[in-house]
């Protein structure tokens, strides 16, 4: 019998460009800060774990782990680093919990993109060494193969994937901390130069730098720290096959098999009907459609169609990146897909502000790890 | 089994000629990972002073700390840190090494000498980690009192750099 386990408190900073003004240390302190403040606790005393999620080659600091403590009031006590999605550390912590080991856990990832100069070898150096990499070729070429596919497979349009992009940078512009908002029409998407054909400059998230930080607790403690705990009632990741010869080009087989596993967790059989809104993780506009597809909100192939009709807007039957998504409020690279639980956080809370979306009770929130990746985790949360 | 009862390994043996020769699979890359991190407030505070010739920590009241280098928040204590507090560039040695092999494996006649130096008014005290000069290896022993040797203001960069190494405090 597991345990039941809720988010009690959120600490965030705001997506912005550039955070020349602080170090990363200082950024995070900043998100722990508040989410400390927001679960009414103090961590030297009251936390029992700290999860952290980051990498290496993106921090530029071998044994990154050994960094994590300080910021997070983690020091002398159990804390661990993984390399994954922000969604991966969110399950960490939740089995810490779930197991009965701990009552109360911390999970942190944060985004200082803008401290990378080489982005784009870094992502480079993930491809495999022998088969691919010899190429040279920049990886963004495969983000444009999977959305070559996927529209060749589904019928999707250009029409349809540029809509993900004014939809989502139109939100934006309602969410305060999201730095990229943006009135655009579709033809300023489809205008836009060429990156790896079909996928155009717009219909890429730019990426930001920013922390977050969610505070996990067991079911009995939860309830007597907040009036609005946040339940978690399910969880699922999953992994297709990572090379680029073999695996699934137009389906987004990880996100299928992450919400197959969060899917029978929550008892959901339907999502349409019993999610009332998600965060997909939109890195490449093809991509939201992919992750709508794969989660069952619809049919393979028929989330362009839902999208041209309206389905997704924040006034639609299924609100997808009300935040603005990754397009929008800027892609926070490992920390992504807590960006996305804190919007699930605040909008089951009621405390989205003017981005507030009327009576939800379940949401969803997806991350994917990334390009070359075909690596995603998922989180179905409920107030 | 025993290794030593084994008469002939199977498999084939690889010498380092034969990855020369590129006999073996064979693959070169060498990363361009480059980064331009932000110091922010506490680091940035730390290397302007260096570049003036003068450390700088910061003072916690709740646990009565003084620390260096500095940090816009108390580790211990999770609260922020309450003042900036200057330092002498005194200090006394905590603990030492002798090294024989430099960062990129050359082996040395005479060895380099990295120190953690509790700098005087930190407290508890507390360190940084720099290097001695202007010292016999042998005669370096836990306690000896160090003083920082700069380099002339017009060299210094904002780095830890700026003070070239710590050397022996002659007294009296
Ligand atoms: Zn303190």
């Amino acid at each position: 019998m597991t345990r039941k386990v809720a988010i009690v408190g959120i600490g965030y900073t705001g997506c912005r460009p550039l955070t020349a003004e602080v170090s990363y240390k200082e950024l995070v302190y900043e998100a722990a800060v508040k989410a400390y403040e927001d679960a009414g606790l103090d961590p030297r005393r009251d936390v029992d774990s700290f999860v952290t999620v980051a990498e290496d080659f993106i921090e530029g600091t071998s044994i990154f782990d050994e960094y994590t403590p300080d910021q997070l009031g983690g020091m002398l006590k159990p804390n661990v680093t993984i390399p994954g999605e922000g969604i991966h550390g969110l399950a960490t912590a939740y089995l810490q919990i779930a197991s009965g080991l701990v009552d109360v856990v911390v999970v942190e990832a944060h985004s200082k993109a803008s401290n990378v100069l080489t982005l784009p070898h870094i992502t480079a150096y993930a491809m495999d060494p022998v088969y691919n990499r010899p190429l040279q070729a920049n990886p963004i070429f495969i983000a444009g193969m999977e959305m070559n596919r996927y529209m060749w497979a589904t019928g999707a349009t250009q029409e349809q994937c540029a809509q993900v992009v004014v939809k989502n940078k139109r939100c934006a512009l309602y969410n305060p901390t999201a730095a990229y908002g943006a009135n655009l029409e579709i033809d300023d998407v489809l205008a836009a130069e060429m990156v790896a054909y079909p996928l155009g400059r717009q219909e890429i998230s730019p990426h930001a730098d920013g922390a977050v930080v969610l505070v996990l607790a067991a079911g009995e403690v939860a309830e007597s720290l907040t009036d609005l705990p946040i339940w978690i009632r399910g969880i699922g990741w999953c992994n297709d096959a990572p090379s680029l010869e073999t695996r699934g080009w137009g389906r987004a087989i990880y996100a299928e098999g992450a919400g197959k596993m969060a899917y029978q967790m929550a008892g959901i059989r339907n999502p349409m009907e019993e999610i009332d809104f998600a965060e997909l993780d939109d890195t490449y506009a093809y991509k939201e459609l992919q992750h709508l597809e794969a989660l069952g909100f619809c049919q393979f192939g028929e989330a362009g169609i839902l999208t041209a009709e309206g389905v997704t807007e924040p006034g639609g039957a299924l609100p997808v990146n009300v935040s603005g998504g990754n397009l929008g409020c800027g892609h926070l690279l490992d920390a992504a897909g807590l960006r996305a639980v804190v919007e699930v956080v605040l909008q089951l809370r009621g405390e989205a502000g003017s981005h507030q979306l009327p009576d939800v009770e379940t949401g969803l929130a997806f991350g994917w790890r990334g390009l070359p990746s075909t690596s995603g985790a998922v989180v179905i949360l409920s107030n | 089994m025993m290794t030593a009862q084994i008469k002939e390994f199977p498999g084939v043996g690889l010498r380092e000629s034969d990855f020369e020769q590129r006999k073996v699979l064979y693959t070169e890359w060498v990363p361009n990972a480059r980064y331009a991190w932000d110091a922010g407030v506490a680091i940035g505070r730390y290397l302007a002073e260096l570049k003036e010739g003068r450390l700088i920590g910061v003072r916690c009241r709740h646990c009565r700390r003084t620390v260096i280098p500095p940090r816009v928040f108390c580790e211990w204590c999770f609260r922020p840190m309450d003042e900036w507090v200057p330092l002498p560039d005194t200090g006394t040695v905590n603990t030492f090494s002798l090294c024989y092999v430099t960062w990129d494996m050359r082996r040395l006649t005479e060895p380099e000498i990295p120190a953690v130096i509790d700098i005087d008014g930190t407290h508890p005290p507390v360190g940084i980690l720099h290097l001695l000069g202007e010292v016999e290896p042998q005669a370096v022993q836990i306690g000896m009192r160090v003083q920082a040797v700069w380099k002339p203001p017009e060299e210094r960069t904002g780095s830890i750099l700026d003070i070239r190494y710590f050397r022996p405090v002659r007294e009296g």
